[in-house]
């Protein structure tokens, strides 16, 4: 395993707080023990994912919607003093006439009645024209979930990820996006997607976008559902990267695809590294190994290691926080007990460590969305999550003793460093 | 080409500068939305999405008559009401 660390930040940061009803930022020192809040911005917007690009230290992404609204894009060039929205956003390409031929879609009715998966299949050595899946009307982006900013090497590259599943691409610093056809419009693109059937509940989503900092064409996603999958040539084709991982959902509990992965995350420095918080469990995979092994089995019983998020040390590749939930009978989707706690590994999944200093002792039934938990690039690092009952919770020692830096927010979706540099 | 009068919902004050009725050309609710666009660009993405059709909770009428697809054909004259549906409850 090579790995090549990064050194510490040591400067300004903020945290990028996506809520239901709008962004809020909070800026801190390099100390990082008080911390101003700025917000809210675009208010009443659904804020899914607020990204600083790491290239620039200024560039921002936003994605959005409202409840009326359909979803966009807003870019701020200048860390968010002024936003513009992308003339582009992201979207399906307009239904072509051939898919709209009544021989061309017959196939597809299962997108509207929920019915056999197989209905979805590409029609056998039918024409490009033919093996989109779509439904009779086409597919419309229904939210954009996800941003990622690009390879070091490729300024002004975003990805974005969406629902349902779909991947965009822009080459202008998020002003036009294009859908990454290779992905979109696979032939297995409705089957690995599980098109019109199960998805989270605010619908199917496409995430956690990796792009290999050794090369700007390995790229790997997550599917919820569906599983990981990764691509070696620039999202030209993709295959599933499941194998280990388990789908006790399904009656076949080891498929090679229909995975529920929650969050994956490649590790900076050590790149042939990846983790996964999955909804059975959480999972280390070291390539060129393709079976990911279940780490979350060291997690005490109690507990579990069922949760949403996951966190990476910037530069010690063995060095994990999760958030768990409580993943039995119905699924509350709670801290277990009512006593929130974040595990930590720092020997790689064999062992784990409760950290709950600073943290309500009982009574608390937090939930942490899987963009919600994140950690930033000091030392020692800082370790944040945000709450679906708008706290935000902060901790500049590793998790040793957290701290509310924000309490009384919206409903908080997603949580991001921005580490301004200097 | 027909002058129609389009009503605007809150919704779309970031795009209209506040405006909340302005005239616009077209001979069908689809010119008349390509013309705001020219003029207040991003607002049609956000109404109408990538296939044409109206977003869910977004409601077209003309002359008080409900409309429902982009081809309605229009007169000088109308009156378009752009609403946002009574919806949620969150």
């Amino acid at each position: 395993m090579s790995s090549s660390a990064a050194s510490p930040e040591s400067g300004p940061l903020s945290l990028l707080v996506g809520t239901k009803k709008g962004a809020f930022f909070l800026r801190s020192d390099g100390d990082r023990r008080q911390w101003a809040i700025d917000g809210p911005h675009f208010f009443g917007h659904i804020v899914n994912h607020v990204v600083l690009d790491p290239r620039d230290r200024r560039t921002l992404l936003l994605a959005a919607r409202t409840g009326h609204l359909g979803p966009t894009v807003f870019r701020s060039g200048d860390a968010g003093k002024s936003w513009k929205e992308a003339s582009l956003p992201p979207a399906f390409p307009k239904l072509t006439r051939a898919l709209e031929r009544p021989d061309a879609t017959s196939g597809m009715s299962g997108w509207q009645s929920a019915g056999s998966r197989r209905a979805f299949e590409p029609l056998p050595g039918g024409g490009p024209d033919v093996q989109i899946a779509e439904p009779p009307g086409g597919r419309v982006v229904d939210y954009v979930h996800w941003l990622t900013p690009g390879h070091a090497s490729e300024p002004g590259v975003w990805y974005a990820g969406a629902s349902p599943q779909s991947i965009f691409r822009s080459e202008d610093g998020g002003d036009t996006w294009q859908p990454v056809a290779g992905f979109n419009d696979h032939p297995m693109w409705a089957t690995w997607t599980q098109a019109g059937e199960d998805g989270t509940p605010d619908g199917s989503l496409l995430h956690s976008i990796n792009v290999d900092p050794r090369n700007p064409s390995h790229l790997y996603v997550g599917l919820s559902g569906g599983g990981v999958f990764e691509s070696r040539d620039a999202g030209a084709g993709w295959r599933p990267l499941n194998a280990g991982s388990v789908a006790d959902f399904l009656p076949d509990p080891n498929p090679e695809f229909g995975q529920d992965p929650h969050c994956v995350r490649v590790h900076p420095a050590a790149p042939d590294v990846l983790y996964q918080q999955n909804h059975c469990g959480i999972y280390r995979l070291e390539r060129p190994s393709e079976t990911w092994e279940r780490i979350g089995d060291n997690m005490p019983r109690e507990v579990g290691d069922i949760g949403f998020g996951i966190a990476l040390h910037p530069r010690d590749p063995a060095t994990v926080w999760v958030f768990p939930m409580d993943g039995t009978e119905v699924w509350p989707r709670t801290s277990p007990g009512g006593r929130p706690a974040v595990y930590v590994t720092r020997d790689a999944g064999r062992s784990w460590q409760r950290q709950d200093g600073g943290l309500p002792r009982e009574q608390a039934w937090l939930t942490v969305y899987r963009q919600a938990l994140c950690a930033d690039a000091h030392a020692p690092v800082g370790v944040y999550f945000g709450t679906t009952s708008g706290e935000l919770w902060a901790s500049a020692d590793e998790g040793e003793r957290f701290a509310c830096i924000a309490q009384h927010l919206p409903l908080i979706q997603s949580v991001e460093v921005a580490e301004w540099g200097g | 080409m027909g002058r129609v009068r389009v009503h605007l919902p809150p919704l779309l004050a970031s795009y209209t500068g506040a405006l909340r009725e302005v005239d616009a050309e077209g001979e069908t609710l689809a010119e008349v939305l390509e013309d705001l666009d020219r003029r207040f660009p991003g607002l049609r993405f956000r109404i109408v999405d990538e296939q044409d059709g109206l977003r869910p909770h977004i409601r077209f009428f003309v002359d008080r008559a409900q409309v429902k697809g982009l081809d309605a054909s229009l007169e000088a004259g109308d009156e378009i009401h752009i609403l946002q549906s009574l919806s949620g409850g969150l």
